[in-house]
């Protein structure tokens, strides 16, 4: 069985994503860790636009140019003006060792593929093969949230949660309605805006950005 | 009928309306509290008198329904005016009337606000309780439901400066809501899986014996909750006092007995099929909630809780009345668990009425004197002979003296236990005698009970003389208890027309109605099962009572010398006397509170031989508060800490539940 060339560059492009994904969990400088994101962002794209030349959506093409003006541009600048002004120079604490990370990564990865399987065979179309590799998207960038100390890694892994969401919609069903990509682009602009306001507030309270401080605020 | 009358259930759909436009309308009258004495409350009176009307209406008429599109999309409000929400709008709008109108004079000391909300609250509560009897539908069964339980709340925090009144309120929520769940998860269990919630639905759905067991013990808490029945009772005690009187009148008279409007419903309405085990359980449940109110109510000193206990032991005997009915029914005897329903609802009116006066009695003591302890009363009957009549005829009819109405209804009880060699098993022929003593047990101690309320309020002296402002009931007042009092009267002097009345609503929901001898049987004699075995003439018995105290008046004054003679009492040789020496309430209750010792936790207060200034106190605590309550609470504190381990304070760990649980759910899903 012979793959056409539009669903072997969607693959290609999906096995990026991943790798872009095991990249964000190992790297341990945040200035790195935007970039990684704004290329993961931008494989996204890649592979949107592959999925509507080929298929003829004109829809995807909209979602194409939000994207990349929202998750390319706008939102890798905003995280640089960030850690400019708090001054975020140094380098990612993690709560487990990195390695460890990474084969819970593989594990989850894994657990993934296992899950789309029966999906995927009921999808009929292109791009049917990547929805475990989204699936895994969303897991491994859960997980990097999870292990990472600091605030800004975190909105970092909430973005790339949502980039697993846009690929997993684009790769089961040809992407979302336009009505609802649009309002999940603004969701992750306001998101980014009040992330924003909160890294000021919580350096403010606590002289850090580091989230083991608010482990004060639970109550006793 | 031709198409331009409105039907009755049209009518109360729109008295429903006018009384919350009226609640609206108090809000706005909040810079004029004459207005809302004047002009609010004795409109929501007509109105009540409305909807006494139309539910009289009713109980001659077939079911009427009605739809209104209210409510969530696709999910209309479903309303039914039946026989049987007929004898709770009845009772509903009689004992609402008398509380407005009462509550015209009651709450003329309130300022602009506090009035303002009282009336918002108050005509709300109404409406809400109202929505509850029309409901046919769980979905606008549970709506109207919590709003009764929330407008009643804030009237029961009314005086939220007060700290008790806030915890009694809670107290009260916090029952009410755990009864409401349980009545959610009712409703749940008898549609059976098809999701369909209105109560014709219900009817139909099927349950296997098991489920509608399960359905019924639901319903049972959940109602029984809000009733009051025996260990749910505890916010009875602690609710009343603290509310305004009439909105105590109003929650005793009416709102519990919404509780026991429900039971009826699911358990004779929607689920139908009786087993006589269930009855059983009402049955025992019944008679100690009976006897335990009853002997807690005779040693409260505060009036309003000393009221709030005999609503519980109320609320008992109705519950043997159902219990009786259901064991019968259960057992295929369905014409005398008939009678038992008919005595249960008769019942169920006449302490909506009594219980209201006597509320409104202590309401109308409390503002005159400032008073609700009765160790410091007595000798009220002179400065207010009116409250005294009242209060006289609301105890008489409590105490269940013939001819007043809490006879009939108990009565016609104790007639439903005789008809115990009917049954089949034989533990159960034993079993339910013994109901039958615990009754007359539990109607003697009321009696005591009340003979020391009046006795000791009314009777005798005033025990603190300085007491000067003190006066009768204000015009409204008397209106309101007279109303009352008259309606005690009325209903206990024709039985006949109760019975025949309630007959149709038994008839409506079970298919069976008494035999033909009660049926067929006059105006003057009540038969409830054939007349070779019991009747009762309540218009012959009062007048011979009549003429016998005319006679022997005559015969005194006529006959005898008639010369009257006043003189001072023989002091027994003592001269020095104070009022202070009289019998106290607590003195009067000392007998039984040695006899049922181990039911009371009873702490004395001895004062020491060389006290200047002794005082003897003793305190009666409910065991329920130590032996279940409290231990409730210390496990729901052990269990929260022991969950508080799962609250880290760290993102990450929340972030790594969420993880899980994701995962947990897609593996299950897979």
């Amino acid at each position: 069985m012979t793959i056409p060339l539009s669903g072997q560059l969607i693959n290609l492009s999906a096995a990026f994503l991943l790798l872009v994904g095991f990249a964000m969990l190992a790297q341990r400088r945040i200035l790195s860790l935007i970039n990684l994101f704004a290329m993961q962002s931008f494989v996204l794209v890649l592979s949107t636009l592959i999925v509507a030349i080929s298929t003829h959506q004109h829809h995807l093409y909209y979602s194409v140019g939000i994207t990349f003006v929202l998750k390319v541009i706008l939102i890798p600048w905003l995280l640089h003006r960030f850690i400019r002004k708090l001054n975020l120079k140094w380098d990612v604490e993690t709560h487990i060792a990195i390695p460890t990370t990474m084969l819970l990564g593989i594990v989850l990865v894994i657990f993934a593929f296992n899950l789309a399987q029966p999906i995927s065979q009921l999808s009929g179309t292109v791009t049917r093969h990547t929805l475990g590799i989204a699936i895994a998207g969303v897991l491994l960038a859960f997980l990097m949230m999870i292990t990472r100390r600091k605030a800004v890694s975190q909105v970092i892994g909430f973005l790339a949660m949502e980039n697993g969401l846009f690929f997993a919609a684009t790769s089961a069903t040809y992407g979302m309605p336009l009505v609802v990509e649009l309002g999940i682009a603004l969701d992750v602009l306001v998101a980014m805006v009040i992330f924003g306001i909160f890294f000021f507030h919580i350096r403010e309270a606590f002289d850090s950005l580091d989230l083991k401080h608010m482990e004060q605020l639970k109550e006793d | 009928m031709a198409h331009s009358v409105f039907l009755p259930i049209e009518i109360a759909c729109l008295a429903l309306l006018a009384w919350i436009v009226l609640a609206f309308l108090g809000l706005a009258c909040i810079r004029q509290p004459r207005i809302i004495l004047n002009v609010i409350f004795p409109a929501g009176a007509a109105i009540s008198l409305v909807i006494a009307v139309v539910g009289f209406m009713a109980l001659t008429l077939q079911a009427q329904t009605i739809i209104l599109p209210l409510g969530l999309p696709n999910l209309p409000f479903h309303l039914r005016l039946d026989n049987l929400s007929g004898v709770f709008l009845t009772l509903l709008g009689g004992v609402s009337f008398a509380v407005s109108i009462f509550s015209c004079g009651y709450f003329r000391n309130y300022n602009g606000p506090k009035l303002a909300l009282v009336a918002l609250q108050y005509h709300t509560f109404l409406a809400s309780m109202a929505l509850v009897l029309l409901a046919d539908d769980a979905y606008l069964f549970m709506v109207a439901w919590g709003a009764m339980a929330v407008a009643s709340y804030f009237l029961v925090t009314t005086e939220h400066q007060v700290p008790q009144n806030r915890s009694a309120g809670f107290i009260y929520l916090l029952t009410a809501h755990l009864g409401a769940i349980a009545i959610l998860f009712s409703f749940g269990v008898i549609q059976g899986g098809h999701g369909e919630y209105t109560f014709d639905a219900l009817r139909q759905a099927p349950l296997t014996p098991l489920w509608s067991t399960v359905a019924f013990l639901l319903a049972f808490f959940g109602f029984g909750a809000k009733a009051g029945m025996l260990p749910l009772h505890i916010w009875l005690p602690e609710a009343h006092p603290a509310a305004p009187s009439p909105v105590s009148a109003l929650m005793s008279g009416v709102m519990i007995k919404t509780a026991i409007y429900g039971m009826i419903r699911v358990i004779y309405d929607l689920l139908g099929v009786i087993q006589w085990q269930w009855g059983m359980v009402v049955l025992t449940v019944g008679a100690a909630t009976a006897l335990f109110g009853i002997l807690f109510a005779l040693t409260q000193n505060d009036l309003k809780r000393l009221l709030a206990y005999s609503s519980v032991e109320n609320i008992g005997i109705i519950l043997i009345g159902l219990g009786l009915s259901m064991v019968f029914m259960g057992m295929g005897h369905p014409t005398l668990g008939v009678l038992g329903l008919i005595a249960a609802l008769y019942h169920t009116i006449n302490h909506g009425i009594y219980k209201a006066l006597l509320f409104l009695g202590a309401g109308a003591i409390l503002r005159s004197s400032g008073m609700r302890n009765l160790n410091q009363m007595g000798g009220f009957i002179r400065h207010m002979p009116k409250i005294a009549l009242f209060m006289l005829v609301g105890v008489l009819s409590i105490s269940a003296l013939p001819p007043l109405n809490g006879f009939a209804s108990e009565w016609l009880i104790f007639q439903t236990t005789l008809q115990a060699p009917a049954l089949q098993s034989g533990v159960l022929r034993s079993l339910v005698p013994v109901t039958a003593a615990i009754l007359a047990l539990v109607g003697a101690l009321t009696a005591t009970c009340f003979v020391k309320v009046f006795g000791i309020a009314f009777l005798g002296q005033m025990r603190n003389p300085d007491l000067k402002e003190i006066h009768d009931a204000r015009f409204t007042e008397t209106i309101g208890m007279a109303w009352l009092a008259i309606s005690c009267v009325v209903l206990g002097l024709l039985p006949v027309f109760v019975i025949h009345l309630l007959n149709n609503v038994s008839l409506s929901i079970t298919g069976f109605g008494l035999p033909s001898d009660a049926v067929d049987s006059n105006w003057i004699w009540l038969i409830p099962t054939s007349a070779a075995r019991a009747s009762y003439s309540p218009i012959i018995f009062f007048a011979v009572v009549i003429s016998a105290v005319l006679i022997t008046i005559f015969l005194v004054h006529r006959l005898y010398h008639g010369r009257l003679r006043r003189g001072p009492a023989w002091d027994c040789g003592y001269p020095e006397q104070t009022p202070r020496m009289q019998d106290s309430s607590d003195a009067f209750a000392q007998a039984i509170r040695r006899i049922f010792g181990p039911v009371f936790k009873a702490t004395r207060h001895f004062p020491s031989p060389d006290d200047t200034a002794p005082r003897f106190s003793v305190t009666v605590e409910d065991k329920h508060w130590a032996g279940l309550y409290l231990r409730i609470a210390r496990l729901t504190t052990f269990v929260s800490n022991q969950l508080g381990v799962v609250q880290q304070g760290r993102i990450h760990v929340y972030l790594l539940y969420s993880l899980v649980t994701l995962i947990a759910l897609l593996i299950f899903v897979q």
